[in-house]
């Protein structure tokens, strides 16, 4: 379920007219390598983006939880266990069967290519790998959630 | 942020090491330190700069020593067979996530994760078949797991047991070092505190039955890889094996009944000067704090014993056969900065767990380096060098400036829990990762010199059957196993554990003999100890 009229959201405390993008960056599964989840989060922070960071250890329902009660505009998920294939597709499930179908989801971690092509059928809108730059990923998501 | 300069010479270039410490364009005999003499000295006599034996390499190679694990136990005994038949010299074990996190394979935490980075082990039977036909009395074993570190040790010390071979002839390192997993590496079961505990029950326990046992590996290996700087490697890993120290003696141990057996791990970074400066000043800080803080007598006490890694962080999944070059470079850094044993990265671990190609590689790098280059002729060629002194003055001052911030804060154990390790990791990542994107400092096949990728390197898959193997294995122990000695071993644990006067390896022993599995050990303890949760914060 999306926030109801319960939910008290501030306005952005901002001259723009253009709401801010919210992300939340999560760490599924049990690695606890959070170098570039910490980065990528404070990039997009510096780059004007409300970030919410999960912190370690996330099952893939306390992420969906999280990106349904921020209501945010997209999610980034970082992996470095080798869990991708499983903890990835569960998440689209769940987010699936929450009727949450306009948020953005890219996943950030060392994934094989043909795991890549896979994790794009399944919805995943970008997978960034080893070496991408945090600009790469700020144009993305602004991209993809202003589409 | 490193700051570019245009000298004489005209190069537009940092002139800075990768952890942002300004050089100088020239060393003369003005940089070295005051009382030379006494400062550097000679290998083997104290501050033990030049290196830790008076002989070196010119007594014995480094022990070379290649980080394996992944898959079930059989298949990881498979790997470790090639390597012993390749050359190796030492084991060393990777765990899975759900073994460093201290769950079985059939915990619902475990699903996927199971024998991906690592070896999965749940139960004596695993650890059986790990070591199955390897001689444990005479190849010494490194197991790198920290939270359930005094389990795993329990496994560990009952499966030699059963083939005849008593702790005390057993030979290796477990690595222990719960501090650092706060700080970095993030693989915890308990609060600090009851970590602290059972870490200090461990040191207790080897120091009286494992006389060739190395119970704890301080590692800074894992804080460097989560970003921080050369210096901050150095401190937050000294200063963690001081507040180790610190514990133990409180429990009433003799230094000297314990210290020699403390081991360290460090990274070998790309900075190739300042890392042979950081195995140099950590040499030196560890025995001065020894003899001066500490009061240790027996001479071994004082000598800082290190294992090297080559910087998995420096790897590129861009053009992945430069990292061939990259961990050659830092595999001689940690050469020439005297390291006692030694793990080469293979190039394709940007990409993946490495094949058993990319591994041999990287074990033939080593071999090259001690049979062909000459540079284990000659004890510690590089000391006197004014640049090389000088930048190891300069760590061992940077590292005192954080002992005496983390002493502000209380002690290790309180900066840990305030997160100013963790904060200070972070800074330095963001600030090298700026320096990448804004072209300051150049990564080869990522920021530079970007033509002609590979992206034919073959990748080792784990084959997906092996998860519900596994889970078929710790049930079937589980199933077999008498179910009221088990229930009697795991309510002594948890007596023992609410009683902070009792030392906990005895009762994981009884335990491990009763077949309790990893997670239910773990979980017990958890019941009185309770879980850990960092809060987040970026």
């Amino acid at each position: 379920m999306r926030p109801g009229p319960n939910t008290l959201r501030l306005a952005p405390m901002s001259t723009s007219t253009e709401k801010k993008i919210r992300v939340v960056v999560a760490k599924p599964g049990l690695d606890g390598h959070d170098r570039g989840a910490k980065i990528i989060a404070r990039a997009l922070r510096d780059a004007g983006m409300e970030v919410i960071y999960t912190g370690l250890h996330q099952t893939p329902e306390q992420i969906v939880e999280t990106v349904i009660q921020e209501d945010a505009d997209a999610v980034g998920l970082s992996i470095l266990s080798g869990a991708h294939m499983t903890l990835v597709p569960r998440i689209m499930e769940l987010l699936a069967e929450q009727g949450v179908e306009d948020v953005v989801v890219t996943v950030g971690g060392t994934i094989p290519d043909d795991d890549v092509q896979e994790l794009k059928r399944m919805g995943v809108a970008e997978v960034f790998t080893p070496g991408a730059s945090t600009q790469q990923a700020i144009d993305f998501i602004r991209g993809a959630v202003r589409a | 942020m490193a700051t570019r300069s245009r000298t004489d010479s005209g190069r537009d270039a940092s002139f800075s090491t990768i952890s942002g410490e300004a050089i100088k364009p020239l060393y003369t005999d003005t940089d070295l330190p005051p009382d030379p003499d006494a400062a550097i000295g000679l290998p083997g006599e104290f501050p033990y700069t030049r290196g830790v034996y008076a002989s070196m390499y010119r007594g014995r190679l480094w022990t070379m020593r290649q980080f394996a694990g992944f898959g079930t136990a059989a298949e990881t005994n498979q790997r470790f067979r090639y390597l012993l038949d390749h050359g190796q010299t030492g084991l060393s074990t990777a765990f899975d996530m759900p073994s460093l996190m201290g769950h079985d394979s059939d915990h619902p935490r475990s699903l996927g994760e199971v024998g991906r980075e690592g070896v999965a082990i749940d139960t004596l039977d695993d650890m059986e078949t790990l070591f199955a036909d390897i001689p444990l009395d005479r190849v010494s074993v490194s197991m790198t797991i920290n939270a359930p570190a005094a389990i795993m040790l329990a496994f560990y010390v009952v499966a030699a047991e059963r083939r005849g071979i008593a702790s005390e002839q057993l030979a290796g390192t477990i690595q222990t070092d719960i501090l650092k997993e706060y700080i970095a590496q993030k693989e915890w079961c308990f609060p600090v505190d009851p970590a602290m505990r059972l870490v200090t029950d461990m040191i207790e326990w080897s120091s009286e039955h494992m006389p060739r046992w190395h119970p704890i590996s301080i590692s800074g290996y894992h804080i460097r890889e989560a970003g921080s700087t050369a210096a901050q490697e150095l401190a937050f890993t000294l200063k963690d094996g001081l507040t180790y120290v610190e514990h133990a003696l409180a429990r009433g141990l003799d230094v000297d009944d314990f210290a020699p057996r403390l081991s360290f791990f460090f990274n070998a970074h790309i900075d190739f000067f300042e890392e042979i400066a950081k195995y140099r000043a950590a040499r030196r800080i560890w025995a001065r704090e020894l003899r001066e803080t500490f009061g240790a007598r027996d001479e071994r006490s004082l000598l800082m014993r290190f294992h090297t890694q080559t910087a998995g962080v420096s790897l590129t999944a861009q053009q992945p056969l430069n990292n061939i070059v990259r961990t050659a470079i830092e595999a001689l850094a940690g050469v020439l900065g005297g390291t006692q044993s030694l793990h080469t990265n293979s190039f394709d671990e940007a990409l993946a767990l490495p094949t058993e190609d990319a591994v041999r590689v990287a074990l033939r790098t080593q071999q090259i380096i001690a049979e062909e280059t000459g540079v284990a002729n000659t004890i510690d060629p590089l000391g006197g060098s004014y640049f090389v002194e000088a930048l190891t003055d300069r760590l061992e001052e940077l590292c005192y400036e954080y002992f005496s911030k983390i002493d502000e804060l209380g002690g290790m154990v309180e900066a840990v829990k305030r997160g100013f390790p963790q904060r200070e990791i972070a800074d330095a990542a963001f600030r090298y990762q700026q320096e990448l994107e804004t072209g300051v400092r150049k990564l080869v096949g990522v920021n530079a010199y970007t033509e002609g990728d590979d992206h034919q390197t073959p990748i080792l898959r784990i084959d997906p059957e092996l998860e519900p193997e596994q889970v078929a294995r710790v049930r079937a122990v589980r199933a077999r196993r008498d179910e009221q000695a088990l229930a009697g071993a795991l309510s002594a644990l948890e007596n023992a554990a609410r009683d902070p006067r009792e030392n906990l390896m005895a009762h994981l022993l009884t335990a491990v003999r009763a077949d309790a599995t990893e997670g239910e050990m773990v979980q017990t303890l958890q019941g009185v100890f309770g879980g850990y949760m960092e809060a987040p914060a970026f």
